[in-house]
């Protein structure tokens, strides 16, 4: 008698497949919208044509009416003026520290933030100066001399004082690009910083009111809430996150979200961080799952060979 | 009261007391099973090791789950995926077996379909397995619940509202099912319970039904043959192994099961380590919201053919189709008028029948996933007439079906 079983089995694993390819690859291919990744190069804005000048740059960030009137930048020994909760009240969010602004974020787009901010993060349909409707963060005006090369002197000095690519860590590079709008409860991140460990539940409780402090004032300016990223490789992958942060308007148009502007090297980062919270079981996954495949194939062969020692005598 | 002597050994004193060389004999070594089967027929065996996966991987996740609203996404999402040992295995363990458990079911009901395996004395063998199907559904969907993320949230909110009956408006009843008037903690406790407890124990009870009823009819086999089991049987305890049509259950048939079992486990852990995004929605891993509706809500793969039934049509011929959807396989024994128990390669038009209804049931699992829009609402409302079609066709076509 002829043995079928091959052909069986082919049929089997073909509807399998087609099952699979229909249901996942292919529905989810319809479902979602596409998002080519512009691989974080910000092709809209003008590249920097100036080489700046560290020093001039430095007296142009500490001047007068300059970054540091709302920015701190603690590596330099500029201490915000304001606790984060006072300063979402007053800006709606807290402005970020500048002490690795320069590595964080790509050149072209601090750049172009610091002349024209609600250009730069996509968000000027919020912010319409015509209408009244002015960004927190107030363009640099120029101070006198010719502002491409203020600007880029600026840079220069925000470069000079970051931390080096190899020293930024996923998480500071979280802190810096995400963390002042989303928590990340599952690494104890709050949009105040990390939650410390108190010996006392009154200071813990207290902590916890002026994060809701803090929250209400963001609430008020985004609109809504913005989601904590704990699951979000999990509910949202790699490619979302990514292309999100490259240009959130890509994905929700007259979404509230700004435009990051992080550097390619620090969107990797961000994403280290975010599996981290995530998918943190990811290392001992790959290691566990070799060892037992290992393990099921020597059973599966053990099986193969009972069967055959048995049907011996059977035919 | 029966005569116990002093016992030689251990296995003496236990046989005179539950009579294990009879119940060995029963269940295993004079169990027999026909020769002529393929691997097809391992899939018993290979359910059976997928359920004892679910219900030890789902024994170590009861330990640290916890049934609040408040708490169950984060005992699922954090305490068992990050702070737990191991906890992250045995949940991706639990989430694709209960996936792949589905995949097993169907192929073993259209095994039993295309060899005819629920005529002629296997008709409880069919029902008990239809019942079963029913029990490993209303579980799965009890578990999905669990998680307490987007789409357990959406899914139950969307499949409890199928009892308010369309124009029958039972709101009543859908509120009586859910103990408040939106998804909430009343009703994740009892889907919990429902999902470690109470259908668990059906489960068990209609596994053992399901074998019970394998045994007087006895396995079918890969020509339909009629095979005279006490005159084969004989032959084979006479000596004549080769030529007997029949083989004992073990370790004959046994050897061959783990066969299966052992290439089985190795897709099954492939799945389990470097391919379980199917079986975990990432919807899911959003916390429920009840003032967020996800974009798209659809069931697992699984239940999809039968929600593309529901879906093309109003709400009240939708839900009667549904429900006809639901209660249609189990009377499969009895629409099918004809009497050969052959293969259905050799049953003329019920062949063809076969493998439409199994291409089609593919069709309406695609489409019931895909957004409902053109040309995928047109397809699946296509697809699911055709489903309606083929059943009230099947009691004709097989009764002029002509005897083999």
């Amino acid at each position: 008698m002829k043995n079928k079983e091959p052909l069986i089995l082919a049929v089997v694993v073909v509807f399998s497949l087609i099952v699979y390819y229909l249901v996942e690859p292919y529905a989810h291919h319809v479902m979602h919208k596409q998002v080519e990744s512009e691989n974080f190069v910000y092709a809209d804005l003008p590249a920097i044509t100036k080489t700046g000048n560290v020093a001039n740059g430095k007296e142009l960030v500490m001047g007068a009416g300059a970054c540091t009137g709302c920015h701190s930048i603690e590596v330099a020994g500029v201490a915000a003026s304001m606790d984060p909760v006072s300063a979402a009240g007053a800006y709606g969010v807290n402005p970020p520290d500048l002490s690795n602004a320069g590595v964080v974020f790509d050149a072209k787009f601090l750049d172009a933030l610091i002349k024209n901010p609600a250009e730069a993060l996509k968000v000027s349909h919020k912010f319409d100066e015509s209408k009244g409707q002015m960004h927190p963060m107030i363009p640099f005006y120029g101070a006198g001399g010719d502002i491409d090369q203020e600007v880029a002197d600026m840079v220069a000095y925000l470069q000079s004082i970051a931390v080096s690519q190899e020293e930024l860590t996923p998480k500071m590079a979280y802190e810096n690009a995400c963390g002042r709008c989303h928590a990340v409860g599952y690494e104890k991140w709050t949009q105040i910083g990390e939650k410390p460990k108190f010996k006392y539940e009154k200071d813990s409780l207290a902590f916890d009111i002026k994060v809701l402090e803090y929250q209400d004032s963001l609430k008020a300016y985004m609109g809504k809430l913005p989601p904590d990223l704990s699951m979000y490789y999990r509910s949202r992958g790699e490619h979302f996150i990514l292309t999100l942060m490259e240009n959130p308007q890509n994905h929700l148009a007259g979404t509230a979200m700004p435009r990051v502007g992080v550097s390619a090297e620090s969107a990797e980062k961000v994403m280290e961080h975010l599996k981290d919270a995530a998918d943190p079981k990811r290392q001992e996954r790959a290691e566990i799952g070799m060892n037992v495949m290992i393990y099921i194939i020597i059973f599966a062969i053990f099986a193969i060979l009972w069967k055959k020692q048995v049907w011996r005598d059977l035919h | 009261m029966a005569n116990f002597t002093k016992a030689t050994g251990i296995k003496d004193w236990l046989d005179q007391r539950l009579a294990i060389d009879k119940v060995e004999k029963v269940m295993m070594s004079e169990y027999w099973i026909p020769k002529n089967i393929n691997f097809l027929w391992a899939m018993g065996m290979v359910l059976v090791i997928t359920f004892a996966l679910l219900v030890v991987s789902g024994i170590f996740l009861l330990m640290y789950y916890v049934p609040t609203v408040d708490e169950a996404f984060n005992s699922v999402n954090y305490t068992i995926m990050r702070e737990v040992d191991f906890g992250w295995l045995w949940r991706h363990v639990h989430g694709v077996a209960a996936s792949v458990v589905f995949l097993i079911i169907y192929i073993h009901m259209f095994t039993g379909i295309y060899y005819g395996s629920y005529k002629k004395g296997r008709e409880m063998i069919w029902i008990s397995g239809m019942l079963l199907f029913v029990a490993f559904s209303a579980e799965a969907f009890s578990g999905y619940m669990l998680p307490w993320g987007q789409m357990s949230y959406w899914a139950g909110m969307v499949i409890t509202n199928l009892f308010a009956g369309g124009s029958l408006h039972a709101d009543g009843l859908v509120e009586w099912i859910r103990g408040d008037y939106v998804p909430a903690q009343a009703f994740l406790g009892r889907f919990f319970m429902l999902h470690v407890l109470l259908i668990p124990l059906a489960i068990m009870g209609l596994i053992g039904l399901h074998f019970g009823a394998l045994r007087i009819p006895h396995v079918n086999n890969q020509e339909g043959e009629e095979i005279d089991f006490d005159k084969e049987a004989k032959k084979y305890l006479d000596g004549d192994k080769a030529g007997s049509k029949v083989m004992r259950f073990a370790n004959d048939f046994m050897s061959k099961d783990m066969m299966v079992v052992g290439v089985y486990l190795v897709f099954f852990f492939y799945l389990v380590f470097y391919n379980y995004g199917f079986a975990m929605d990432p919807v899911n891993f959003d916390p429920a919201d009840g003032l967020k509706t996800p974009a798209h809500i659809y069931p697992e793969w699984y239940f999809l053919w039968s929600y593309e039934i529901l879906r093309p049509f109003g709400i009240d011929l939708g839900l009667i189709l549904f429900a006809f959807a639901q209660v249609i396989f189990v009377l499969l024994p009895f629409l099918d008028r004809s009497p050969n128990a052959v293969p259905a390669n050799r049953r003329g038009l019920f062949a063809i029948w076969f493998w439409v209804m199994l291409v089609n049931m593919i069709v309406l699992t695609a489409m019931g996933k895909l957004p409902p829009e053109d040309p995928f609402s047109t397809i699946g409302f296509v697809s699911a007439v055709l489903f309606v079609a083929q059943w009230l066709a099947l009691p004709i076509i097989t009764s002029y079906e002509k005897k083999v």
